[in-house]
This record gives structure tokens, sequence and C-alpha cells, in this order.
């Protein structure tokens, strides 16, 4: 038979769970271990709501990629050269950081959930035109 | 010989006979029976002037318009169009030997410098130096990618990765491409090349990679923002005005016009690949 008590307990371990669980997000906003530290990009919103980007920018990238390659269609929008451009981190030196930095953009939320994007294998990884550099800088291994 | 009448009616009434029953045939009068044709004469009447006038006006309008369609630069959001061929004309008369200012530009633009290894190396362009033993007659011209109308590369590809796009050029798909370099060895002009090491700061229009075939783009970048070439710019420049760019479907385009008024060869023309780049004074 069930008492008033254990009924008064269960009741309190809900209400317990319901507001962990509200907490988790605003912990993880914070920076704390339990989340990546996502770069904040340069425009006030992106292009696309923040949820959907997170779940389908490789659809989004993935398309215009055959988009752009096969009928030159070479609209801004969801073009990979514009989310680097508008999601850029700058290293120490001021000068943007390559895919080789655990800082990177796409590194940050790739090295948490252990997928190796492999876009920069052929890809530039920093905007605009990068110069010629000497062996050995902040471009290296891009 | 015969004379082009927009009226049947008219050729009819004149003891001629149109070859079709409807209006604007060729007009042919057979004389006692026999096969040989002579010419009518001029048989246009009043109505026919009019009408010829008035599809006279509305053709090259037409032309014009649609003309102007194609000169006109395409919107970003627009598929590249099959009504464009786009080609290349190197005046070789042009070109001196010991300049390389179009395969700097390409190196630069494009980002595939070497590593020092000319066998392993990637090369978009090169220069050749030709001299005919018999005569002594000398000239230096680049070589790149022909941009075929049929392009032995992309029928032996196994992935599709190597394509034509509707407007003429000759691609590499690197997102299907597994290296296999069989384009390479079907290539009569040896104008693709492997990525044998990893490239470094590649430009981000042009990305890179090991494993990958590469060729000349004919700059599809440049093209799809109404930019020119790379190499014609830096000739351009230069001022030896070597290398001229246009489409080939635009009778009014430059290079149409030079293409019809000058002698022109192509390389391997009995291959019948129908190369989009021309040379003059070869």
């Amino acid at each position: 038979m069930r008492s008033d008590d254990d009924w008064g307990l269960s009741r309190l371990l809900v209400v317990f769970l319901v507001i962990i669980n509200c907490m988790a997000p605003a912990v993880t906003k914070a920076g704390d271990k339990m989340g990546p530290l996502i770069p904040k990009g340069k425009g006030e919103r992106c292009v696309e709501e923040t949820g959907f980007m997170r779940r389908n920018h490789m659809e989004l990238l993935k398309h215009q990629r055959d988009e752009t390659l096969y009928k030159g269609i070479r609209t801004k929008r969801h073009s990979l050269q514009e989310c680097i451009a508008c999601h850029t981190v700058l290293g120490p030196n001021g000068r943007p950081v390559t895919i080789a930095s655990p800082e990177h953009f796409c590194n940050v939320c790739h090295a948490y959930v252990a997928v190796t994007p492999d876009c920069f294998m052929c890809h530039a990884s920093t905007p605009g035109s990068s110069d010629p550099l000497p062996s050995g800088d902040s471009n290296e291994g891009k | 010989m015969s004379t082009r009448c927009t009226c049947a009616e008219t050729c009819q009434q004149a003891g001629s006979v149109p070859r079709r029953s409807l209006s604007c045939t060729t007009c042919t009068r057979t004389t006692g029976g026999s096969e040989s044709t002579k010419t009518v004469g001029t048989m246009v009447s009043r109505r026919c002037a009019i009408t010829g006038a008035l599809s006279a006006f509305v053709v090259s309008h037409g032309v014009f318009l649609l003309l102007s369609k194609v000169v006109a630069a395409k919107p970003a959001d627009q598929s590249v169009s099959r009504t464009i061929r786009w080609g290349l004309l190197v005046d070789v008369t042009k070109c001196t030997e010991g300049c390389s200012s179009c395969v700097d530009a390409c190196r630069e633009e494009h980002g595939w410098t070497g590593f020092g290894r000319p066998a392993t190396d990637p090369q978009w362009i090169r220069k050749l130096f030709l001299k005919d033993r018999a005569t002594g007659y000398a000239v230096s011209l680049p070589i790149m990618c022909q941009h075929c109308e049929f392009p032995p590369c992309v029928d032996v590809c196994p992935t599709g990765a190597s394509f034509r796009r509707a407007d003429g050029i000759v691609l590499v798909d690197r997102h299907i491409c597994i290296g296999c370099r069989y384009c390479m060895m079907a290539c009569p002009y040896n104008a693709r090349s492997f990525v044998h090491e990893t490239p470094r700061n590649q430009q981000p229009h042009t990305p890179r990679g090991k494993g990958c075939v590469e060729s000349c783009t004919l700059c599809a970048h440049r093209i799809d923002h109404d930019r020119p070439l790379a190499c014609v710019e830096r000739c351009t420049e230069l001022g030896h005005q070597a290398l001229l760019f246009g489409n080939l479907n635009d009778p009014r385009s430059d290079i149409s016009q030079r293409l019809a008024s000058y002698a022109s060869v192509r390389v391997r023309p009995d291959l019948r690949t129908n190369p989009g780049i021309y040379y003059q004074g070869l």
C-alpha cells in the first residue's frame, strides 16, 4: 500500500528533475564543462534559425556545393565562404585561426561530438585570399 | 540560284512553282520540264515587301534581344546557360618567347604553386616553344585544358567527377573524384595534373586537395562574376593582347568576329573533340 509520504517524495523528485532539466541549457551557455563554448558570429543572427543550422548545416552546404559547381550559382546565403567569413575566430596574432586550431568555429563543436569535417582538406578554412605564407605559419596544416 | 519570296501566291502568279505551299519559301521555275532551274527574278510584291520588312524588324530585334540577354552578366542565382559557349583565342604571333605572365597569373589566382619537383608538381597552364626545322619558323604559345565539346576525360571518368558545364567549361568535381587518373591518360592535350602533395594556403575560390585531378577551370569563378580570366587579364595589362576571351555562340563578340576574319586552328582537330581554345598564327 502506497503512503502519502511516498507520493510526496515522488512529486518532489519530479519537480527536482524538471528544475535540473531547465537549468542545463543555461549552464551550457555559460561555458561550463557540460558543452562547447561556441564563438559568436559577426552578424546579428545566422542565415537560418540556430537550431536548424546545428542540425542541417551540412545538408545546406552539400546542396550549395553542387549548385555552385554544376550550375555556376554563386549566391551567398548558404555558401561555405560566407560561413567562414562570418564565423572567423582571431588568433593571438590577430589573424584568423585555421582548422588546425581547436578554437576554429567548426572545430569547437566537431571536436566535442568527435566528428571530423573533411571540407577543409580542400577548402580554405580562413576568409579572403590567403597570401602565400612561409611554412610554419598559422596556416600550416590547413 | 533562286529568288526568295515571302508570298507563295505571288510566285504562282508569276508562273513559278513554289516548293512549299506555305509562304516564305524559295521559288523556282522549271523550264520545259527539264530539271534545270532558272532565277525567276524580282517578284516581291508590295504585300511581300511589307511583310518582309516586318519580319526583318522582328527578326533583327529578336536577335538583338537574344544577344543582349547572352552578353549581359548572369545573375548569381541563375544557372549557367547552354546559349553560351566560352572560348579563348590565342594569337601566337603576339605571344613572346620567355614570357610566362599568363602562367604566373594562373598560379597566383589558383594557388597551385609547386614544390620544385617538375615530375609531380601541378601544372594548369604551360608555355610551349615550337620550331619548324625546315623553315626555322618558331612560335611560343600557352597550352591548357582545351575545354572540348566532346571531352575524352569526361568519357572515361568512372565516377562522373569529370563533367562539362552547360556553358562549355570542363571541370572536375573533387567531391567525387577518386584520383584514378584515367582522365589524365585520355586527355590528348596533357592538360590535367594530379595533386601528389598536400596543398597549403588554398584560395577560397579554388579548393584543392591531395589525391584529386585538376586542370584549368577557365576561371569559372570569375566568369560567374563577370570578371576576365586571370591569364587574359594579366596578358592584357602587360599590353601583349595575345589572349582574347569571349562567347563563341555570339556572332557579335570580339572573339567570334576575329575568328571570322582570320585563319585559326585548334590542336588535334582530327580527334573531333571540338575544343573551345583557338590558336591564330600557328
